[in-house]
């Protein structure tokens, strides 16, 4: 830490806090490094929002921290990617009636796991602890997720009976931290996932703002009430490729060989990342694309580390296939999927399934438009909200707040997650039955091309109309 | 009169092993576990009562996740001995290898000889008991619970600690960020030398200190509620 760096003093004593905070002849009201309150300047370089982050960080003296995920605009989108559906070379089915399989089997891995997990759909509910989200948010998901056969996860603050009690399937996530790692929670879980990283900032651990450690959260991760919360990054008992395979070994010991093991990583290097967890003996890798959500991260990690989830699938499918284990090891992919066609074509680049943050939370409510006065209170309004960090969710979902989190109401967002996850999988199964497909896992990079020769050069597909990959 | 029960290892697959010793303590059996070969995983989440002695060196996380068994291990364990245990005691009477006791809940762990590095990691409640040395970071991001070293320890120790102790009688290399020497109140020491006096280890002369979070590090500098809203 650089806490040290401020124990030196000025010849002249210390400036006065009013003028530090450009209060002198400023417009009431207006705090400098807002980003709204500049007109729109001109400079391709030193845009409004990088002169509002030079003015902010030049009085905190620390880095931002935002909730959300990256606001780097050179990242691709899956837009770059079309379906191009049977036309001469193969048959739809029809979209409105044929049937098209979408369950989905994680862990299935030839005779190690007892219980594979089966989703009726190819979607489920990421990881988000109790903590970042409220008990009541979480209990929403689990009911939603159940309503239509799939999981939630449960995030980095250990097992929360309101969770365990509505996802009839839920994974128990073990980070670095270990809060509240408990073998009854582990029997317990229907798969267990232990993190090495997370797409939104690969190579940091998690971190929880005071504002967001009330009594139930802190006695559960076994902290002080209120204190910035900032969880290790290494595990404190395995380092590298060797001990996790042993490690993984120790949690089916202590599972009777009942449940899977799941691998999550943030996407840096993932045809080499993916390897060595599916060597280590891992049932399931989740691959989590730097456009993933958090619920609070030093901002320029958000936007300047890991790669774009487009980019990570395939890299990840073909290590698998290098590796001879693409069909024992099942390939989760998340980060940044915003609709049944982002799902869809990232079934098509190599995943098995995809996971679902912050989507999941816009059904809840998240960034919808109630409550105004307390989005203005945060500097935000509906659509543009990212303020996870604060605790000050105002429509209830990312808060410890006892007030905001009864906006959260648990049936409608249960009610709202379950449609979400249906409308998402019809989506994906008219795609995939447009393309011929009788089972949403039979899309593949051959149903797509790309818009972009960016796209293309990322991910292998070929480009439209010329019909093959960029390359070099 | 509890019967013992043998059980050997060797180059048996480790399923089998545990297997064995899970159905030895069902019976109502001590269990003894020879030939140990250093193997990993040996003696996972063991229930509340059981009895387990390993004759010989274990390799990583024996005893993990340990629910309330004793367990003895007449030589030296390797890494992440007795990691996430809720309950029970562990105790080794040669050394043990990288962070043992990590992310421990509670229980106690007593190691006759040296610890390595990163002893109780994480741990978030419980005793762990080196009577040698204990190696660099030790206690490194602890949020509760005890470290006792007889015989100093490394650097870094008690490294950006959220809560526990970290007692040490003899020398300390340096000191991890974020730590405080405390004067121990003679109520505490007495509660360490009474643990210590219960494992036989008996020694008044001891020059304590004990070392807990300097708390700088469980706040973001310039905390502001308002400086945060900003973003």
């Amino acid at each position: 830490m650089a806490d040290d760096l401020n124990d030196r003093e000025y010849p002249f004593g210390p400036p006065d806090e009013d003028v530090v905070a450009f209060g002198d002849g400023a417009v009431p009201g207006r705090p400098a490094g807002v980003p709204s309150s500049y007109d729109r300047g001109k400079s391709p370089r030193w845009t409004p929002e990088a002169i509002a982050d030079a003015h902010a960080v030049a009085q905190l003296g620390r880095y931002q921290i935002r909730g959300f995920s990256t606001f780097n605009t050179r990242f691709p989108t899956l837009d770059d990617l079309v379906f191009v559906p049977a036309t001469m070379t193969r048959l739809p089915l029809e979209g409105y009636r044929e049937s098209c399989d979408t369950k989905t089997v994680l862990g299935d891995r030839p005779g190690l796991v007892e219980q594979p997990i089966e989703l009726d759909i190819p979607i489920y509910i990421a990881s988000m602890s109790f903590g970042a989200l409220s008990a009541s948010a979480k209990a929403a998901l689990g009911y939603g997720a159940t309503k239509v056969g799939t999981m939630t996860c449960t995030g980095e603050g250990g097992m929360l009976e309101d969770e365990r009690e509505a996802s009839k399937i839920l994974v128990y996530q073990m980070t670095p931290s270990r809060y509240m790692l408990d073998l009854e929670h582990l029997r317990m879980a229907d798969g267990i996932e232990i993190v090495v990283g997370q797409g939104a900032k690969p190579g940091t651990g998690g971190v929880l703002l005071g504002m967001k450690i009330p009594e139930r959260v802190a006695s559960m991760r076994t902290l002080p009430v209120g204190v910035d919360q900032r969880s290790t990054v290494r595990h404190p008992d395995f380092l590298g490729a060797d001990d996790l395979k042993v490690k993984i070994e120790e949690l089916r010991e202590a599972t009777g060989y009942q449940v899977p093991i799941f691998v999550k990583m943030g996407a840096t290097r993932p045809r080499w990342d993916v390897a060595i967890a599916a060597k280590a003996g891992a049932d399931v890798i989740v691959l989590d694309g730097a456009e993933g959500g958090t619920g609070a991260s030093p901002e320029l990690l958000l936007d300047h580390t890991g790669i774009p989830t487009m980019s990570a699938i395939p890299a990840a499918r073909e290590a698998l296939e290098e590796a001879g284990l693409a069909d024992e090891v099942k390939l989760v992919a998340a980060g940044g999927i915003r609709s049944g066609a982002d799902a869809a074509k990232c079934l098509a680049l190599g995943a098995d399934c995809v996971m679902i943050g912050f989507a999941a939370l816009m059904a809840l409510g998240c960034n919808s438009p109630r409550y105004l006065d307390d989005y203005e209170a945060l500097g935000t309004s509906p659509g543009r909200c990212h303020h996870c960090h604060t605790g000050r969710c105002p429509v209830g979902i990312t808060t410890q707040d006892p007030e905001l989190e009864q906006r959260m109401d648990v049936a409608a967002g249960a009610e709202r997650v379950a449609r979400l996850l249906t409308a998402w999988t019809m989506e994906i199964s008219l795609l995939a039955k447009a393309c011929g497909k009788s089972s949403v896992h039979n899309l593949e990079k051959e149903d797509l091309r790309a818009l972009s020769l960016e796209a293309s050069a990322f991910t292998g597909v070929p480009l439209a109309g010329i019909d093959r990959p960029y390359t070099w | 009169m509890t019967a013992v029960a043998y059980v050997e290892v060797g180059d048996r697959p480790i399923k089998a092993i545990n297997d064995d010793i899970r159905a030895a303590i069902a019976a109502g059996n001590e269990v003894v576990v020879t030939n140990t070969l250093s193997r990993h995983n040996l003696g996972i989440g063991l229930p509340d009562g059981a009895k387990v002695r390993f004759e010989g060196s274990v390799g990583y996380y024996c005893g993990g996740l340990n629910n309330g068994a004793h367990i003895e291990i007449t030589r030296d364990a390797g890494w992440g001995l007795g990691e996430a245990m809720a309950a029970g005691e562990i105790l080794v009477e040669g050394y043990v290898g990288m962070s043992a006791g990590a992310s421990m809940r509670g229980g106690l762990i007593h190691v006759r000889g040296d610890a390595g590095p990163r002893c109780g990691v994480a741990m978030k409640g419980g005793d762990i008991i080196v009577e040698g040395r204990i190696g660099y970071l030790s206690g490194f991001m602890a949020h509760a619970g005890r470290i006792i070293a007889l015989g100093g320890a490394g650097d870094a120790c008690a490294d950006s600690l959220w809560g526990g102790e970290v007692w040490v009688a003899g020398p300390i290399a340096s000191l991890g960020v974020d730590t405080k020497v405390v004067e121990p109140e003679p109520a505490e020491v007495e509660a360490v030398e009474k643990l210590l006096a219960s494992r036989g280890l008996d020694d008044a002369g001891r020059d304590w200190k004990k070392i807990v979070s300097a708390q700088k590090l469980w706040y973001f500098d310039s905390r502001d509620s308002r400086a945060w809203l900003m973003i």
